[in-house]
């Protein structure tokens, strides 16, 4: 029998549903602990966060109208094709960052439960968050979250895979849809969960992910106005100021979530600041 | 009754307005070329819905489209059904935007020829400047050029000052050369302006047919000199379509014909975005759609 020939992959941006080369086309390779090339990567461009925050508003509406039953429903979906590649996910991880497999299952195994722990949330942030307000007026006052819109999410550099999913999850479940600007050092697992993402049921344009190098595509993608929030999860302090500066030029909130692992006591932080409360007055009979 | 159609290279075409498509327009050109569009815009609302409040509200965006950027040009025209003519020509009086009004049965153009002359003399009555109408395309898909010649000529002559647009609406014609052949039987017959589409069928106008229809207008320019304008209508909704469609112009007719008295674009989201790209130029944010008036 002869030899198979490798193939070797060539990833893509995961753009409103489908899989798409950068607009550059210009590409960055991925290489594992010992600096040997693993597969290539596209170099995400400002046009490509462009295009990913169109699609992202494009999903928004949808998805934050769906039923807060139904989001859990899908976020849990994710969280089962997550768990059914899981493997696959720790093999990757043991390969390319040398880490020991036990701690590689660790991390996919918290990322499964992330997704499932919010998508237990959707269907009770409403009655956590809000409820009927006491006034001292002939009024039926009551407030009830919504979601903010289209979030943008920097992930860290480490843990890849859950750092991400640990700041798309809320995102999610709180009915935002996320342009996520995934690891630099690791992007492989985070383009998996794209892949694993465009054969669940997220819907299209609900979750995009960019790949490339951080300060080329923090200004257009903090700066973008038809960004409603910002999630900082890189740790870095020499980005801090020019995130910060760009949320305030175009009005965002920029939230930094604590390290730790998102579930919990930090769930409904983040949750919260993924919102906003809408309040109703309405006069009651005389 | 038999027609010969010029033969059109449909791929040879394509490939020369796609190429004409890609080049790379920015900066202060970008800045240029947005002006300069919005300033063919036929600003368009030809909706059930329209009400005279929408069509004051959209002739006013038309003088100014952005009273933040005062540099940028007025709109050519607006473009509304023979019923709100009166309404936009009181709201744009002095304003040196012109009042377009569709006619003839405006979109399928199914009704018989005395109700169409009728309602092209009463759009001009409430003082339309520019009529947009649109051939029987029932006489022209059975051969019958001599009747779509003859509604041209009869509703050309209701028009008096008025400039008359003809609607080819090139969805409905089979091929290029169709296109071609309609184009020249509409100058022939008297139009001061060919137009692609309604804007209500399923494509409208595409590069190809827009530079098929330009070819048109400078062949018949350079055998008589008699300059007969195009407008692009139908599914030019982003700046860089609108861009493109300058490169054809210039590229097929020259600089001369870089006016809103010889080329115009007949749409209605498209000025948002053209917007929206000049204050990216400003601010170097990305825009999002909610800063702008919808119309």
């Amino acid at each position: 029998m002869t030899r198979r020939a490798v193939v070797a992959k060539t990833y893509k941006l995961y753009l409103g549903g489908a899989f798409a080369r950068s607009e550059s086309g210009r590409s960055d390779t991925a290489t594992d602990h010992a600096g040997e090339h693993v597969a290539n990567v596209p170099r995400g461009s400002r046009k490509d966060v462009r295009d990913a925050v169109k699609a992202a508003r494009g999903g928004a509406g949808r998805w934050a109208a769906a039923t807060a039953y139904n989001r859990g429903q899908v976020l849990y979906r994710l969280a089962e094709a997550l768990e059914s590649r899981s493997e696959e996910l720790v093999r990757a991880a043991v390969a390319q960052q040398d880490v020991a497999a036990a701690a590689a299952r660790a991390e996919v195994g918290a990322a499964v439960d992330t997704l499932v722990h919010y998508a237990g949330w959707t269907d009770k942030l409403a009655a956590v968050l809000g409820g009927i307000n006491p006034v001292a007026a002939p009024y039926l006052s009551f407030s009830a979250p919504e979601a903010t819109g289209v979030v943008a999410v920097l992930a860290p550099d480490a843990p890849d895979l859950l750092g991400l999913v640990r700041e798309i999850a809320p995102a999610l479940a709180a009915g935002n849809a996320v342009v996520a600007v995934v690891s630099r050092r690791w992007p492989l697992r985070p383009l998996d969960l794209g892949e694993i993402a465009g054969v669940s049921d997220v819907p299209a344009g609900v979750l995009n992910l960019l790949t490339g190098r951080l300060d080329e595509l923090v200004e257009p993608l903090c700066g973008h106005r038809d960004v409603n929030a910002i999630v900082d999860a890189t740790g870095r302090a020499d980005l801090a100021a020019t995130v910060d500066t760009l949320a305030a030029d175009t009005v965002k909130r920029v939230l930094r979530p604590a390290a730790g692992d998102g579930i919990g006591d930090g769930a409904l932080g983040r949750l919260e600041a993924l919102t906003e409360l809408k309040t109703a007055w309405h006069p009651i009979g005389a | 009754m038999s027609r010969r159609l010029i033969s059109v290279d449909r791929v040879g075409i394509e490939e020369r307005a796609a190429a004409l498509g890609r080049r790379s327009i920015k900066h202060e050109a970008k800045r240029l070329g947005i002006a300069l569009a919005t300033s063919m815009i036929d600003l368009t609302t030809l909706e059930g819905a329209d009400t005279p409040g929408k069509v004051r509200h959209l002739a006013a965006k038309a003088v100014c489209p952005d009273p933040a950027r005062p540099e940028l040009p007025s709109c050519a025209a607006v473009c509304v059904y023979p019923a709100l003519v009166g309404v936009a020509a009181e709201a744009l009086r002095g304003s040196g935007v012109a009042v377009a009004s569709v006619s003839t049965g405006f979109p399928a153009g199914q009704t018989s020829l005395e109700v169409k002359v009728e309602e092209t003399r009463e759009a001009v009555a409430a003082g339309a400047d520019e009529i947009d109408m649109v051939i029987s395309r029932d006489a022209y898909l059975s051969g019958d050029d001599a009747r779509v010649a003859h509604e041209i000529e009869r509703v050309k002559e209701a028009c008096g000052p008025a400039h008359l647009k003809v609607i080819l609406e090139t969805a409905e014609l089979p091929t290029y050369a169709h296109v071609r052949h309609a184009s020249q039987l509409a100058i022939d017959a008297g139009a001061d302006v060919i137009k692609t589409s309604t804007g209500k069928a399923a494509t409208g106008a595409t590069p190809g047919v827009v530079l098929v229809m330009l070819e048109t207008v400078r062949d018949h320019a350079w055998r008589t000199g008699q300059l007969v304008g195009v407008k692009a209508a139908g599914g030019v909704s982003t700046t860089k379509a609108a861009l493109h469609m300058l490169v054809l112009v210039k590229e097929t007719l020259g600089d001369e014909w870089l006016t809103a008295d010889r080329f115009r674009i007949g749409a209605s989201s498209l000025l948002n975005d053209l917007l929206m790209q000049y204050a990216k130029l400003d601010s170097g944010h990305y825009g999002r759609p909610e800063d702008f008036s919808k119309e």
